[in-house]
């Protein structure tokens, strides 16, 4: 569900190119101050853009540290509590695949947006079926607020404050063909069903 | 990928792939990737949440290994409890009817029934009166739909990896099924699943052993192995049933093998690349060569491996699509 496909009010852009770039930019020097070591930090993308964005992170990791951590692909699908309680149907989607071990090292989660936190939680609940992490972290581009679970990020490239109706859509070359991320107020007056991050996680 | 992401799965059973249209069998294959991972993560669990607290039964009356030790382990792996019935130590031999000991099963509140019974169209005649969801895993001659689904998921991973594509249907692969097809639900859900997905399928076997209208299934048919063989980037062989060869089919064991058998020399007749699969058991030296069976071209523990993977993903689908088949149903 793209905003390029919508049939919905104009978007307003939240964020373009240049400022898309500048907020991985920042994410980046935020886990680069944190982790004065990058020995033993691993990235693990959340499906679909959370993977390009860790990509992204990576290769400006290296730019700044010298060393470009290991980076994953996580489906969180098998683990989505919306899946198991029939509020989202199942269906067919990329796997999760990493080619390292997760235990004793330090797991940073990316995904695109946060919204009700689910995502960070089904990736947790993923990451620890493979072993046990030193840590784990989150990295999002862009929070939305409107959270349902006690999850915050611990690197985010900036807010945007919307209501649970409205579609906050990131758009990545990698997939979409360009970047930006686009805010476009939902017509529906009574909240969204729980659906998080609808809008980029088709 | 969001043609196939929208596309939900409606349907309460899975009886047979007659059934399916080809965007349901391609919506199965495709869901099958991410649980192949789960049986091969290397630390941790292998296992996910999928299932939790649903309650799978197996319930076979005819001899089964491989089937049922799949389904019992794509339902653990999905973390759902299981319930395994034979025939043998159940009521059924006190004369209770299908549908009683059903009903009973659903008062301790199962989920999905996976039943083979050596009658064509149990499974949807017990479909279509309960409100269990129901997995055919063979019923008499009929039909094998998860066999038929997890040939042409492996069939379809060989053909990616040969062409070096990772989105590559089976359009236009050429599929040789060789042996007994009349007796042979192996051979039917394969000819009704491939053929959906656009495949070329040839059927080949003895006269006796091929039944009549075969092509009406939408597959060539021969007697020929070499000719069958000929153009075929997949050699199927099937299981001669020796235990339903009382009915004197063929003439003799020998001559079977003399004609059929699929063995390095007979091979020859087949394109190099081709590869030879096998549901199982195999009657080792009768249909399939030893040799043949163990050696590179042979994929039939890969269909073993995926055969997990694809019934998860058939369960999956059945239990977690929104209840969608519910609406429909009186």
């Amino acid at each position: 569900m793209n905003a390029s496909n919508s049939s919905q009010s104009p978007a307003t852009v939240v964020m373009n190119e240049e400022s898309v770039a500048e907020a991985i930019r920042r994410m980046a020097r935020e886990i680069a101050a944190a982790h004065p070591s990058m020995d033993g930090v691993v990235l693990l993308g959340i499906l679909r853009r959370g993977r390009p964005l860790a990509d992204r992170l990576a290769a400006e990791l290296e730019r700044v540290t010298g060393y470009r951590p290991k980076v994953g692909t996580l489906a969180t699908s098998l683990y989505r509590d919306d899946v198991r309680a029939g509020v989202r149907a199942a269906k067919a989607g990329g796997a999760t695949h990493f080619d390292f071990n997760v235990t004793g090292v330090t797991v940073i989660l990316v995904d695109d947006v946060i919204m009700a936190g689910r995502t960070a939680r089904a990736a947790m609940d993923e990451v620890m079926d493979y072993g046990r992490p030193r840590r784990i972290q989150l990295a999002c581009l862009v929070d939305r607020g409107a959270r349902e679970l006690p999850i915050q990020p611990d690197f985010c490239g900036g807010y945007c404050a919307s209501d649970p109706q409205d579609h906050v859509s990131v758009l990545l070359t990698e997939v979409d063909g360009t970047d930006s991320v686009l805010l476009e107020q939902g017509d529906s007056p009574e909240p969204a069903p729980n659906n998080e991050d609808s809008e980029s996680h088709e | 990928m969001s043609e196939v992401d929208t596309a939900g799965w409606t349907r309460k059973d899975l009886i047979g792939l007659e059934d399916l249209s080809r965007r349901e069998i391609e919506l199965i294959l495709d869901t099958a990737p991410q649980f192949v991972e789960i049986s091969k993560r290397e630390s941790g669990i292998k296992k996910v949440p999928l299932l939790q607290g649903r309650l799978v039964v197996n319930w076979f009356f005819e001899p089964s290994t491989r089937t049922r030790a799949s389904f019992e382990l794509a339902a653990k792996r999905l973390s759902a409890d299981t319930l395994a019935m034979s025939a043998s130590t159940s009521s059924s031999t006190k004369g209770e009817t299908l549908h009683d000991t059903l009903a009973n099963i659903e008062a301790m509140h199962s989920d999905i029934v996976v039943i083979r019974h050596g009658h064509a169209g149990a499974a949807r005649m017990l479909a279509e009166r309960h409100s269990s969801q129901i997995i055919n895993a063979g019923d008499g001659y009929h039909e094998h739909p998860t066999q038929g689904l997890l040939d042409a998921y492996t069939i379809r991973e060989h053909v990616r990896k040969a062409r070096r594509d990772p989105e590559a249907g089976l359009d236009g692969v050429r599929v040789a099924i060789i042996g007994d097809i009349s007796y042979s639900r192996v051979a039917r859900s394969n000819i009704w699943g491939l053929t959906k997905l656009g495949a070329r399928v040839v059927v080949c076997g003895p006269s006796t052993l091929m039944p009549p209208g075969i092509e009406h299934m939408g597959c060539e048919a021969t007697t020929d192995l070499r000719e069958a063989l000929s153009q075929a980037d997949v050699v199927y062989v099937l299981r001669i049933q020796l235990e339903r060869q009382q009915k004197a089919l063929l003439p003799t064991l020998r001559e079977y093998i003399r004609l059929f058998r699929v063995d390095r020399e007979s091979l020859k007749a087949a394109p190099p690349h081709a590869i030879v699969m096998h549901p199982g058991p195999i009657n080792r030296d009768i249909e399939l060569a030893s040799d043949v069976a163990d050696g590179s071209r042979s994929v039939v523990l890969e269909q073993v491996s995926n055969g997990v993977a694809v019934r998860m993903a058939i369960m999956h689908l059945l239990v977690n699509s929104g209840k969608g088949w519910q609406k429909t149903e009186d």
